[in-house]
């Protein structure tokens, strides 16, 4: 028997809810350009949110998983990754497809019902959405595995909600990360609801950052509405993961501001105290505050940026309404790498069904 | 030429891969220094290291979703899971991912990985230590189901599972891990995985089974032959996906068809081979098609366990029956 120490967990803000600075900024951020490609990822992120659930409204795409309060979180973690680290992304988490090069309409055509939207054109190596919950976690171990086993100085990069936190493979995948030494950064998206379920319901653990501490993983819980925090502890991070090869995990507390899902109906459950007070303190009120406080940023190219984000998702829409069916018959041709004969007989007898119809 | 045992046959599939191929990685609960509860890896880690022959912690999902995401970086993982009785932590991995990660993103990504199990009763083994649900995993789409029935079978068809790019459930009949040797030349080819071997010729009617229950089934053809039953004896081998030609082709010789396997009847791999000689062939049909199978109770523990599995009397007793219908 030994005493074991304390088990803290840090918290981690730069930005109060108003976007005053809490503290002096590290110096990667006297890069303007990176400051001002950080709030454009997230200007982009919620018009295409709201513009995905206006499409869901009028039948273009299918259910949609709005991310709505919580861009932050994935902005910072795909601009931090490098090219060559490996993403693995729960179903709320395209601010961080966007910037790992996923296209906008590769997106909505996976809410639309087209597997073909998770054959990325870049980034290869990234996984789709993971719709079952905390899975993506494990798979996430094997990847930084591979990594590792390859030589190769990345990390596989892997998210989740507070609710998957709950589930064996979150710990399962923990303890695997943490006894194999393998460079994998786990991030918590904290948003306080799992459906309808809040945190407090979820676990009696003080935090979801101590779930790591029995692991033997490193944890920081970090502001996830506070975009300079966020982008500095990922980035930190993954630096470390790096050096030391050992897996880290990131909470990042934010607030879902959006239903589930376009099929849900949080006022069922959700206080509208709650969700106003909610609202004050979220990302993208709070970063442009910070942009006119230091950066001078005016309301006329606030408007301009706001424009420009919203002509790039309208181009996306355009491009995903044009995008040509599948083939008849195609959901056949990818169940294995050949296909075997009861497949080949069964996709026969689809198309000369199709043939009879016309 | 070798003289091996099934067990030993797998150990030495197990290592021309590892030898063929540098991408290829074995991972499980105690597959490394004790070489594996069955020795199904007796000293795989010493010779290829601990980077490729991993003990790790016990997490049945976890081996799964990991040997997942290293498929899908261009490893070619092969995950033990120490007993079948165990598999159920990873069906959500397998079933929601290992099966599906080729087509949900079109062919970007695929799971080449072969999990290998010890299923099957017989062997006195405690309780959850003795199933047989190959029908699980033979219904999922995506996957392929595996199961040999000799050392020579065992040794080809693994190799087979393991060059191949899709998911692979390779269930190795453990009573007859150490049931006698057979000689096998350790030249790494693989046997096809889509097709049955015919084990017997015969005219009469036609055995079919997999796994352990072969052996009942051969001995149930020698001892019709005895009494002027021709019986043809086919294992099926890959059951998914099923070479139901070669069964067809014995069936509208014989005319009659008899499927034995250890798992419980309802829902069985046998169901499915009945429905499908049923749809294509009826006509060529003499007498119904009979199943001997497990019953549909829970695998009862030793004490029982042999009034559970079929037995040599059981199938003589259906192939007389069989025989019966004119």
């Amino acid at each position: 028997m030994s005493i074991h120490q304390e088990l803290i967990i840090e918290a981690s803000q730069y930005l109060d809810t108003n976007g005053a600075l809490l503290k002096p900024l590290p110096d990667v951020f006297s890069d303007n350009k990176l400051i001002t490609d950080l709030y454009q990822a997230l200007v982009l992120t919620r018009l295409f949110d709201e513009t995905a659930i206006n499409l869901q409204r009028t039948g273009i795409i299918g259910t949609y998983a709005s991310c709505r309060g919580q861009e932050a979180i994935g902005v910072a973690i795909g601009h931090a990754m490098l090219a060559d680290d490996v993403f693995i992304p729960y179903y709320r988490d395209i601010a961080a497809q966007f910037q790992r090069g996923v296209l906008l309409e590769e997106v909505l055509q996976y809410w639309g019902g087209d597997e073909r939207g998770s054959n990325f054109s870049q980034q290869v190596n990234d996984f789709p959405l993971c719709v079952p919950i905390a899975t993506q976690l494990c798979h996430a171990v094997g990847i930084a595995f591979a990594l590792k086993y390859q030589s190769k100085p990345n990390v596989a990069v892997v998210t989740c909600g507070d609710g998957a936190t709950s589930k064996g493979d979150f710990y399962e995948a923990l303890n695997m990360a943490g006894a194999m030494s393998l460079p994998t950064l786990f991030v918590i998206n904290n948003n306080q609801w799992a459906i309808s379920v809040p945190l407090e319901r979820q676990t009696a653990s003080p935090s979801l950052a101590h779930k790591a501490l029995a692991a033997g993983i490193s944890a920081v819980q970090v502001d996830g509405n506070d975009l300079l925090a966020m982008y500095i502890n990922v980035s930190d991070a993954l630096e470390q993961i790096r050096q030391t090869g050992n897996p880290f995990l990131i909470e990042a507390v934010t607030y879902r501001l959006s239903d589930h899902t376009t099929a849900d109906d949080a006022t069922r459950y959700m206080s509208q105290k709650a969700l106003t007070s909610a609202k004050q303190k979220e990302p993208l009120i709070r970063f442009k505050r910070f942009l006119a406080e230091q950066h001078s940023w005016t309301d006329k190219e606030d408007q301009t940026l706001y424009q420009q984000c919203q002509q790039q998702v309208d181009t996306a829409v355009e491009a995903y309404k044009n995008l040509p069916t599948q083939p008849p018959g195609e959901f056949f041709d990818f169940m294995y790498e050949q296909l075997p004969g009861n497949l080949v007989e069964q996709k026969q007898e689809f198309i000369d069904g199709l043939k009879r119809h016309e | 030429m070798n003289e091996w045992t099934m067990i030993e046959a797998v150990t030495h599939a197990l290592a021309s891969q590892l030898r063929e191929n540098p991408n290829t990685v074995i991972l499980g609960e105690d597959v490394g220094v004790n070489g594996g509860v069955f020795r199904a890896t007796e000293g795989l880690q010493q010779e290829f290291g601990e980077q490729r022959v991993i003990d790790t912690p016990l997490a049945e999902s976890a081996i799964i979703g990991m040997s997942i995401g290293m498929a899908s970086q261009g490893l070619i993982p092969i995950p033990e899971i120490q007993f079948m009785g165990f598999i159920y932590p990873a069906v959500d991995q397998i079933l929601s991912h290992a099966a599906r990660l080729r087509n949900r993103t079109r062919g970007r990504l695929s799971c080449p990985m072969v999990i290998r199990a010890p299923f099957g009763g017989g062997i006195h083994a405690p309780e959850h230590h003795s199933e047989s649900t190959e029908a699980i995993f033979a219904h999922i789409p995506g996957l392929r189901v595996v199961i040999p029935s000799s050392p020579a079978r065992a040794y080809g068809l693994l190799i087979a599972a393991i060059q191949d790019p899709d998911p692979v459930i390779f269930l190795e009949p453990k009573r007859i891990y150490r049931d006698g040797k057979q000689a096998i030349e350790d030249n790494g080819e693989a046997l096809p995985l889509d097709m049955c071997f015919t084990l017997r010729e015969g005219i009469d009617l036609t055995l079919v089974s997999w796994g352990a229950m072969l052996k009942e089934t051969l001995q149930a053809a020698d001892l019709l032959a005895a009494k002027g039953i021709d019986a043809e004896v086919i294992d099926v081998a890959t059951i998914k996906p099923l070479d139901i030609d070669t069964i067809i082709d014995s069936v509208n010789k014989t005319g009659r068809c008899i499927i034995i396997h250890e798992a419980a009847k309802t829902c069985g791999v046998g169901a499915e081979i009945a429905a499908l000689l049923v749809e294509k062939i009826i006509t060529s049909l003499l007498a119904p098609i009979l199943r001997v199978t497990g019953y549909d109770t829970v695998m009862p523990m030793f004490q029982n366990e042999h009034f559970y599995m079929p037995s040599t009397e059981r199938i003589i007793k259906a192939a007389t029956k069989s025989m019966e219908y004119r």
